[in-house]
């Protein structure tokens, strides 16, 4: 049998979200380059390109999840990463709440941005 | 049935000579990873001038707003277009390395493991090759 190489605890709660999140970005990710890249192209971006998009719910509703899950899936990364390299104890605790305020902040400055585009004004 | 084994440390590159097939894709894996996190904050950054951009009626009809001008200039480089078929590599690998990953998980095609990585780089070199003009269009 093949030797396990992960940076995961097997069967732990941080390991299934990483398993589930990385599920939905597999489909959403290759999506987001293909509409992008493919269908839309490089050259060809506006404001106005990204508003018309938005303005449709359920792609602004895509798109939200999209950056919360790819947020999650990237930083519960590091941290397992860091984890299995011997981080421990109060530096483990301090990373994760760092970790944590940095996820926060991208989250809201998407959410803002994805606003921007969709005309929605909350914050 | 598990096993465990005494891997001895991954992280440990100077013993890139021993790596097997699942070392190798331990190591993209987490280094397309890391790369692919840290591209997310920057991309945040950069579609954050869409705020400054928002509510100027007149300069997004005449596509001259703070968001349209920098993601324009940016998509006039040439660097910037190479580096996104850059991105674009990292990205792919880590979609089909992380269906591999799933599977494995799964306990799917475990004695295929080795393979379903080689497979995983030569899917990603080929899609990457067949993306390069898609990427440059309009560059030159």
């Amino acid at each position: 049998m093949a030797e396990r190489y992960s940076s995961f605890e097997e069967g732990g709660t941080r390991w299934l979200w990483q398993r589930i999140t990385a599920a939905f970005l597999v489909v959403v990710l290759a999506f987001h380059f293909f509409l992008l890249h493919f269908v839309n192209h490089a050259y060809e971006v506006s404001f106005m390109a990204s508003s018309i998009r938005m303005d449709n719910l359920l792609y602004y509703s895509l798109m939200i999840l999209f950056l919360v899950t790819a947020t999650f899936h990237g930083v519960n990364g590091v941290f397992n990463a860091l984890v299995n390299q011997g981080l421990t104890g109060r530096r483990k605790r301090a990373v994760k709440y760092v970790l944590v305020a940095a996820s926060v902040l991208l989250i809201v400055q998407g959410v803002r941005t994805a606003n921007a585009w969709a005309g929605i004004s909350l914050f | 049935m598990s096993q465990s084994y005494d891997r001895g440390l991954v992280e440990d590159f100077g013993r890139w000579k021993e790596f097997s097939a699942g070392m190798w894709a331990w190591v993209f894996h987490k280094f397309t990873g890391w790369v692919l996190v840290g591209y997310l904050f920057t991309h945040i950054s950069v579609l954050s001038t869409a705020v400054s951009a928002a509510g100027n009626t007149r300069a997004i009809e005449a596509q001259n707003d703070v968001y349209t001008v920098v993601i324009s200039t940016l998509e006039s480089l040439l660097v910037v277009r190479i580096l996104e078929v850059g991105l674009l590599a990292v990205a792919v690998f880590h979609i089909l390395n992380g269906c591999r990953l799933l599977l494995v998980d799964l306990g799917v095609g475990l004695d295929a493991q080795d393979k379903s990585f080689y497979a995983s780089l030569v899917l990603t070199g080929a899609i990457v090759v067949a993306s390069v003009p898609t990427f440059l269009e309009g560059v030159f």
